[in-house]
């Protein structure tokens, strides 16, 4: 999906031949809330990745006689009640929330798809398939996460360094404990569409089930998909924020956009930029995947696209 | 198997039995099973289309899919061109299927709504075969063509068309590997009368062109009566009749037979005065708990006593027709009389 694959306006008999995905992603260019969301997404990750280089601040300098400043040249968005700047907290922050929601967004969704799609085509795995994800349901999330951390957290520090291993521990947590919805939500789609007579007819052309699962039945469950990928992100990066905030999470020292929430959430009144700066980006991340999202649903709907 | 080529007909079909199992309670035990399709038998000759007649749940469309192994018959053979195909598996089954494929009733559900009409048509060129991109698409073409689909239509989505339009890239589809057979269940049912003929029309014309052998499943028996040239009755999973189309609507052999074509509607306003229907009572019995006997005896106006106690077997009545019912069985034909006599008193 790169530029040069994008379809040319042609006309005449001899057009050329265009595949699912080119005209996807013709229409999702076309897509007003899409482009807009993709062009804000960008700017975040943007900011958060260039950052460090443009405010060169180090975002754990404590500068005791600037503390609960407001908004100043010195520090565009404040200091917090330490003398820290809030700005380079929140570029920080941003690396490690997007990087954790997103992570955790990818293997949700991956075993979520997997799951649903194994569970509604292949009958034998149905069963057990399910009552797996009926078991992850059922599973108190906190108390396990308690005992998770517990177990691993010290052997991941040693292994991979306290953030790296706190990081893959965390991801992986998040990622294993929100895959079920999506999971029955597509196993629901699948079982419908595997029934559907173009399914019949690629059978009996004598393609195999994983063509028919990869060409026909994904594309047709990708909405649902979509839904819950954009929704999972938020979800993540305020698991991850609440894991921090009870103490299971990064280091207190180490900034994430849910950790300065929660810090600033005492001192707003004081200093509002606290909690409204890491807030909105938040916000602004969540709304523009939505809206990606969004724009990638109607773009593989060839019902919805052209208008 | 090949011992005679020129006799052996495209397909034969010999006692195939399709059975689905019914799982009942906690412990999901076979309670049972539906008899979709029971003991058929019959053949289509190279280039001959061969109507498959009957109500609404007689075993069909499963007739016509087990053949096409789309489902795996619980029994029986099937043999395409004198190979046996009923017990292929994986790599054979798939080597075969280019010889056979099907056009489905619902043109509307038979296409991927996400895939454009050329990739539609492209996924049994894909499946089958590697052919360059140039050639790929030469191929689309040329089945858009035959099909009478306007070729700028290639990028278009299937739900950009209207039902006839859906129903030719259906067929296109089906033509694209240059099989023998096609399997045409209902083509027609779901599309307006206006676009029926035209439908039908290009059936015929492209087994004219291409020298192709139908199974053309309907309800229909008008349009059978045009497009077969021989017609296969079922009721409830069993062949009740099959016999050359004109001697058949001419002059049905089996009951139920006299009985469907009584309902078929004629154009000649003096012989639509004059035609007495005959209408049968009650309902199709389940195919799970199928009579006793005979199946039709339970709605059978000429029904006697050897009906309810004997299943009758096909019996060949000479002119390729053959029937499967005591009526006919001349053997015994004065058993029959002396039984049915006291039945009528009563």
């Amino acid at each position: 999906m790169t530029d040069a694959a994008a379809p040319t306006v042609a006309s005449g008999i001899d057009t050329p031949e265009h595949s699912l995905w080119s005209d996807v992603w013709y229409q999702f260019r076309h897509h007003r809330g899409a482009m807009a969301g993709v062009v804000i997404f960008a700017l975040i990750v943007l900011l958060v990745i260039a950052g460090p280089w443009i405010w060169n601040t180090d975002p754990t300098y404590i500068d005791v006689k600037a503390r609960n400043a407001w908004p100043s040249f010195a520090h565009p968005m404040g200091t917090d009640n330490i003398g820290r700047d809030i700005f380079a907290q929140v570029i920080q922050g941003g690396r490690v929330s997007l990087l954790v929601g997103f992570t955790a967004m990818l293997i949700s969704l991956l075993v979520g798809t997997l799951v649903g799609v194994l569970a509604g085509y292949y009958r034998r795995l149905d069963g057990i398939l399910m009552r797996v994800t009926d078991l992850f349901l059922a599973l108190p999330l906190l108390p396990l996460l308690l005992v998770v951390i517990m177990l691993f957290r010290d052997t991941l520090r040693a292994a991979f360094g306290p953030e790296t291993g706190i990081f893959l521990l965390i991801v992986f947590i998040i990622g294993i404990t929100s895959w079920m919805n999506t999971a029955r939500i597509v196993r629901g789609d699948v079982l419908g569409i595997k029934e559907r007579e173009f399914v019949v007819a690629a059978k009996s052309v004598g393609t195999p089930s994983r063509r028919i699962i990869l060409r026909h039945i994904l594309p047709n469950v990708l909405s649902p998909i979509m839904v819950s990928a954009t929704l999972g992100i938020a979800n993540a990066i305020i698991t991850e924020s609440a894991l921090s905030f009870l103490g299971l999470g990064f280091p207190s020292d180490f900034p994430t956009w849910g950790r300065l929430l929660f810090d600033g959430a005492n001192f707003m009144t004081l200093t509002p930029a606290r909690v409204i700066w890491p807030g909105l980006a938040i916000s602004m991340t969540v709304l523009s995947i939505n809206f990606i999202g969004d724009g990638l649903r109607d773009a593989l709907d060839p019902r919805i696209r052209g208008r | 198997m090949f011992d005679d080529p020129a006799r052996e007909p495209l397909l034969r079909v010999e006692g195939l039995k399709m059975h689905f199992p019914i799982y009942r309670g906690v412990f999901r035990r076979r309670a049972g099973e539906v008899r979709a399709v029971d003991d058929l038998s019959f053949e289509i000759t190279a280039g001959e289309t061969l109507g498959l007649v009957g109500e609404s749940g007689c075993g069909k469309s499963t007739t016509g899919r087990a053949i096409l192994r789309l489902y795996e018959p619980t029994a029986g053979s099937i043999r395409l061109e004198g190979r046996e195909i009923a017990t292929l598996e994986g790599g054979a089954l798939r080597a075969i299927r280019p010889e056979m494929q099907m056009i489905f009733q619902d043109p509307q559900a038979s296409l991927n709504p996400r895939m454009t009409v050329g990739s539609i048509i492209a996924e049994p060129l894909d499946e089958h075969g590697r052919l360059s991109r140039s050639a790929r698409r030469a191929r689309v073409m040329a089945l858009m063509d035959a099909v009478g689909l306007n070729r700028s239509f290639v990028n278009r989505y299937p739900h950009e068309f209207s039902g006839g339009q859906r129903q030719r890239i259906g067929i296109a589809r089906a033509l694209a590997l240059n099989p023998k057979f096609i399997v045409c269940d209902e083509p027609i049912a779901a599309l307006d009368v206006s676009i029926q003929a035209q439908v039908v029309n290009l059936l015929e014309d492209l087994q004219d062109r291409l020298g192709l052998t139908y199974l053309f499943i309907s309800h229909d028996l008008s349009m059978v009566r045009h497009i077969a040239d021989r017609v296969a009755v079922m009721y409830l999973g069993r062949l009740a009749e099959i016999g050359p189309t004109q001697a058949l609507f001419a002059r049905p052999l089996h009951p139920y037979t006299e009985a469907l074509i009584s309902a078929v509607p004629s154009p000649d306003p003096d012989a639509e005065a004059g035609r007495k229907r005959i209408i049968l009572k009650g309902d199709v019995p389940s195919p799970a708990k199928p009579p006793a006997g005979c199946v039709f005896h339970t709605r059978c106006p000429k029904v006697f006593d050897r009906c309810r106690k004997e299943v009758p077997q096909l019996l060949d009545k000479g002119d390729g027709r053959r029937v499967a019912c005591h009526l006919h069985d001349d053997s015994v034909v004065h058993v029959r009389e002396d039984v049915a006599e006291p039945g009528a008193a009563i």
